[in-house]
């Protein structure tokens, strides 16, 4: 019986271990293939340029997952952390003579924590609030975020800053997405992760069985949060301009959308989702004033297409093909 | 002083717009516990019929106003059916982001429509201004407190007098109980979305009374004022919508003019953070017990 177990265990443990493998040839690969799709002459310079941008949204979409897939709170102010991040890293940049890496990197810390820093703020008073309140507070907190940043002297108003250092490349949006994804899953996938995935199923049931339902809260809204501001600092060393405007509301729902396609509580969907929809405008440059109206179709269908009523029907009909059925369903323990 | 007094009339008058606007926002939670992100948007779509009713076939303005209201509450009708009710058993993560994406509809639609280039539209107002001492109300003002004030009156006499408005108030306590009493809480539903879309049709004539300009975003902003208006006074409560959409809208006009008009939204929206964290029920809300 137990050589039994002791068996079984270690082929659990080799093929953890096959996974990591698998998962760093992955990821050197993927790396390779980066550099290729960047430095060789399969892609047209427009799409090259696209290659930080989708970074970028791969690393917004994931940490907002975490809080509306996994902790099933709809947070409306990503962009407000977003900017945070932003600014903090350009102004550091700018005022510091640091040698070029070792400068962005401090940045890209600083602005995780700074933004990290702020979820953590915003999350402690909005613990008494669930549902449509915390949304809306999210939404507020963006707001003022984005009127202060447009009224301060130092972050240069409503004109913004320009002249800050392009350090953004291949090489640092690929290693933080990584990251970022790495620690996400490790996130979800642990004793904390299921504690949040507990609050979003029932948090009177979380809390009945000695879950700190607002310590969980806020450590997810800051977590988030550090990741969001981490992609601010990429962001504003990709063009070398910040302006207030790139920060609001319509930026925090293009992140949503992002989301809610991939699918709730999908990392991985996140990944693809963001990919695709920042290739897809480019790629169909023609229809762009048509995005807007795509945008908002996708998140009405993909709601509707959820709604109990419509899955009783779904499944009383059997002769619907099975992908269907699982269309937009919150995925339940995987990621 | 008179400086302090002419803001003080303009928040007056800015506010009761609010106020119309929360007044939607207010009904609709009370009976489907949802927040109609759509409705600012609603104003918006109100605005634009008007100017296309006015400006472009040429109606007379009453006809093009009665127009506007009734597009309004067809449109909010249409809504409902279409994006909420399938969704009213689901959790409200999913309907918040229908009616997000609802609000981005409307916006996408009259983008296509319309263009982005701001449209300017004359008043259809036309009533010479008040000058009491050495302080001038212009008409629109004066217009919008009477509107406001007439469809504030006609909606507590509807909730609290007639049939209708007992249903609406039987709806929103308890469901289950109020259809066994044998209300048609689909069809009450149906109602209070057009008396809110309605009153958020009246809101668009004013508003683009005052500021003469149409874009597809020119009602996301009220639209959110109104409902941080809403939560002031308490969610579900009309007279708290009135009190704070009135509130409000002299909060907003008053730290314009003596602290900074950039810094003005911010004000607001801390109000509304500062309202939830002290007294998440509002100023004329019911504390709700929850129940596992």
């Amino acid at each position: 019986m137990e050589k039994k177990a002791s068996n079984n265990m270690n082929l659990k443990n080799n093929k953890n271990f096959n996974k990591k493998i698998i998962a760093v040839v992955g990821i050197v690969v993927g790396y390779i293939l980066i550099s290729l799709l960047a430095n060789g002459d399969l892609l047209s310079r427009q799409f090259k340029s696209l290659i930080v941008p989708a970074g970028i949204n791969i690393i917004l979409a994931v940490s907002l997952n975490l809080t509306v897939g996994f902790l099933g709170e709809l947070s409306l102010g990503h962009a407000g952390f977003m900017s945070i991040g932003a600014y903090t890293a350009a102004l550091f940049t700018l005022n510091m003579n640091l040698p070029g890496p070792l400068e962005f990197m401090i940045a890209i810390v600083l602005a995780g924590l700074i933004a990290g820093l702020f979820g953590y703020l915003i999350g402690v008073p909005v613990l008494r609030l669930r549902g449509d309140y915390l949304a809306i507070v999210t939404l507020a907190f963006g707001e003022i975020i984005r009127s202060l940043i447009n009224s301060f002297k130092f972050t240069g108003g409503a004109i913004g800053l320009s002249k800050i250092p392009r350090y953004s490349n291949y090489t640092w949006v690929y290693v933080l997405v990584i990251l970022t994804i790495l620690l996400s899953y490790n996130f979800v996938t642990s004793r904390y992760g299921r504690a949040i995935k507990s609050i979003r199923e029932n948090y009177i049931a979380a809390e009945t069985i000695g879950i700190k339902v607002s310590r969980y809260k806020t450590l997810t809204f800051a977590i988030a949060a550090f990741f969001a501001g981490v992609a601010g600092a990429l962001y504003s060393h990709n063009f070398g301009i910040l302006r207030p405007s790139d920060f609001d509301y319509n930026k925090s729902i293009e992140i949503l959308v992002i989301v809610v396609l991939g699918g709730m509580g999908s990392i991985r969907g996140s990944v693809i989702a963001a990919i695709l929809l920042t290739i897809l405008p480019e790629a169909l440059r023609a229809v762009n004033e048509f995005r807007m109206l795509l945008y908002a179709i996708v998140l009405i269908i993909m709601m509707l297409l959820r709604s109990p009523d419509l899955r009783a029907k779904i499944e009383e009909n059997e002769k619907l093909p099975k992908f269907i059925k699982n269309f937009g369903k919150i995925k339940e323990g995987g990621i | 002083m008179v400086r302090f007094l002419e803001q003080f009339i303009n928040g007056l008058s800015v506010g009761s717009v609010y106020a119309l606007i929360a007044l939607g926002y207010t009904m609709v939670y009370g009976i489907a516990r949802m927040i109609n992100f759509a409705h600012g948007d609603i104003i918006m779509v109100g605005a634009y019929v008007l100017y296309v009713c006015k400006s472009i076939i040429g109606l007379p303005s009453i006809v093009s106003v009665i127009v506007t209201i009734v597009f309004c509450s067809l449109l909010g009708i249409t809504i409902e059916k279409i994006a909420y009710k399938p969704l009213r058993k689901a959790p409200s993560l999913a309907v918040l982001i229908t009616a997000i994406g609802m609000s981005f509809l409307l916006q996408a639609l009259s983008l296509l429509i319309f263009g982005a280039n701001p449209i300017t539209f004359p008043s259809v107002i036309k009533v010479s201004p008040i000058y009491i001492g050495s302080i001038t109300i212009s008409g629109i003002t004066i217009i919008t407190f009477v509107v406001t004030f007439i469809c504030m009156i006609g909606l507590t006499y509807f909730v609290n007098n007639t049939k209708a408005g007992s249903a609406m108030r039987a709806a929103s306590e308890d469901k289950p109980a109020a259809e066994l009493m044998g209300i048609n809480v689909n069809r009450t539903i149906s109602m209070v979305f057009a008396i809110g879309s309605a009153l958020a049709g009246v809101a668009g004539f004013l508003y683009i009374s005052q500021y003469q300009s149409l874009m597809p975003t020119l009602g996301a902003l009220p639209g959110i004022k109104a409902f941080v208006a809403a939560v002031l006074g308490g969610i579900g409560s009309i007279p708290g919508a009135m009190l704070g959409g009135i509130m409000l809208g002299v909060i907003e006009s008053l730290s314009k003019a003596y602290i900074s008009t950039q810094l003005a939204d911010a004000i607001v929206f801390g109000i509304l953070v500062i309202v939830l964290i002290v007294k998440p029920s509002g100023l004329l809300g019911k504390n709700s017990i929850e129940k596992v």
